[in-house]
């Protein structure tokens, strides 16, 4: 496998009143084509941050960010994220108005193949009787999948994923987790996911970036054998391990 | 009348407004009060009708609402403009925040002295007077709601490659559609006043004289009734736009999308 992306000693730093804060220090990894990475960590240890620099919502102080050997300097459809916030829906558009819109104006997509292509990633996410319902007549749970077909839709190169989950209620978390293997087990996307939870992390991620808060740096690398289990022996040992990383 | 038509507020207003016609006609009946100064309702009513039927307030109440919509338009194209520009830089918005400031407690109908001097009598006038009665509080509600928009549908925008107008166009204006309906709402309130009042200084152009013109010439010649029928205009219209225009609009839009702001 090919590196997809390269994160090479990137520094991120905001002005603050108080100052410089440093939100990330001296970050480097790869994402290989097809994987599924796992940026986890504690609030504070900048994951969400680096994921807003590999989107190109915020430019890194330091190092480089490429994807496919092209250095990322702003947003685009090549990279689509899925955010944490329901209201990344827009609220005037309906669920297929919500995947049509980007694949007109990203992918320039004629009106006919563009409904053709969204309600294929609605059929994927299992919304095919929401395709003409508003965003504020769904659940939480049906929202973030609306923003995943319509990501999924654009055909990018990576899909980004800021805690799409940390907003849903347990059992719902669980389903999209699940739901969400079954989508990259059929699309093959590579997919890289930022969150603090440890088992979402052991069950999502091909391989696992730990990173401590106060400036974020990398503590461990971790290429996860649990990958896609639960409640095994394996994928409990892997969390044992996690945990005494992040302790 | 049924108990359950009584529950309606609907049918409670109207039992209002047919009260207060009653007591009109009774006390104006009674009182002999001379038709010269407050003629009964049925006589309005009547007056009313009758202008209505030969297309003289219909004539007039369009050329008002024609003026009205010129002045608004233009009105909202600059609001617009003005609003693009406070959001996009720092001095844009302390530009704008500056010029709200300074015009928002000035009154349209004081401008009129000026609007004479400047475009004299006629529609020019009426029309300066109208953007300056719209502009400010269409402005400020476009930048309030362009303001905000959360950050996070802005980035799914940049996000699909938009920036720019594109941006502006695709993301911000109707995302910020419940606050730019709003001003629009508070727009027409305020233009539908000043333009009654408008014209009755410069509608003496006569052709062109609109609603406002047509209560006061109507009062140079003491037809009181007319006087009374061309308020009632004033006000029918005025629900008119609010009650059923605007409502469908929301209805169509903000209610539907589940986006309307309780402000």
């Amino acid at each position: 496998m090919t590196d997809l992306l390269h994160v090479r000693d990137v520094t991120i730093s905001y002005a603050t009143e108080n100052g410089l804060f440093t939100a990330v220090e001296d970050v480097s990894f790869g994402v290989a084509t097809g994987e599924k990475f796992v940026l986890l960590g504690p609030s504070g240890c900048g994951k969400s941050t680096l994921l807003k620099a590999v989107a190109g919502f915020i430019a890194p102080a330091r190092g480089a960010i490429e994807l496919e050997g092209v250095a990322v300097t702003r947003p685009g459809p090549d990279r689509v994220v899925v955010f944490q916030e329901f209201d990344q829906l827009l609220p005037w558009k309906t669920v297929l108005g919500n995947v049509v819109y980007p694949l007109r104006v990203a992918r320039r997509l004629a009106a006919p193949a563009a409904r053709e292509t969204a309600l294929r990633f609605i059929g994927l996410v299992g919304l095919d009787r929401f395709a003409d319902a508003y965003p504020h007549q769904l659940s939480g749970g049906m929202k973030q999948r609306v923003a995943i077909a319509r990501s999924l839709a654009l055909d990018p190169h990576m899909l980004l994923m800021d805690e799409p989950f940390a907003s849903l209620d347990a059992l719902t978390r669980r389903k999209m987790q699940e739901e969400l293997l079954g989508i990259w087990e059929a699309t093959r996307k590579t997919i890289l996911f930022v969150t603090h939870s440890i088992q979402e992390a052991v069950l999502l991620g091909d391989r696992i970036l730990v990173l401590s808060p106060g400036p974020g740096r990398v503590r461990r690398l971790i290429s996860n054998p649990a990958v896609g289990q639960r409640e095994t022996d394996t994928a409990v040992a892997v969390q044992c391990e996690v945990q005494g990383i992040l302790e | 009348m049924s108990a359950r038509g009584w529950q309606r507020p609907a049918v409670r207003k109207a039992a209002i407004v047919a009260a207060l016609l009653v007591l009109w006609e009774v006390v104006t009946r009674i009182g002999q009060v001379s038709p010269l100064l407050f003629p009964p309702a049925s006589t309005v009513v009547a007056s009313f009708l009758r202008s209505l039927a030969s297309g003289e307030v219909p004539g007039y109440a369009g050329q008002s609402l024609q003026v009205l919509l010129t002045g608004m338009a233009i009105g909202a194209a600059i609001a617009l403009v003005l609003s693009t520009l406070a959001v996009t830089s720092r001095l844009g918005a302390e530009f704008l925040e500056t010029l709200t400031a300074m015009f928002n407690p000035l009154p349209a109908i004081a401008l009129m002295p000026l609007a004479l001097l400047w475009f004299g009598l006629g529609v020019k006038s009426l029309i300066f007077v109208i953007i300056h009665s719209v502009l400010w509080p269409m402005s400020l509600n476009t930048y309030t709601g362009f303001v905000t928009v959360p950050t996070t549908l802005r980035r799914v925008g940049q996000n699909f490659g938009l920036s720019g107008w594109r941006l502006v166009a695709g993301i911000l204006l109707p995302a910020a559609f419940p606050y730019i309906l709003s001003g629009v709402k508070i727009g027409w309130a305020f233009a539908w006043r000043t333009i009654i009042a408008a014209e009755m200084v410069f509608g003496v152009a006569g052709s062109q004289g609109g609603l406002g013109w047509f209560i006061y010439q109507n009062r140079f010649e003491m037809n009181t009734d007319l006087v009374f029928a061309g308020l009632l205009t004033v006000i029918l219209i005025g629900l008119l736009v609010e009650n059923l225009f605007f409502r469908w609009l929301e209805r169509r839009t903000v209610l539907r999308w589940g986006m309307s702001t309780s402000h």
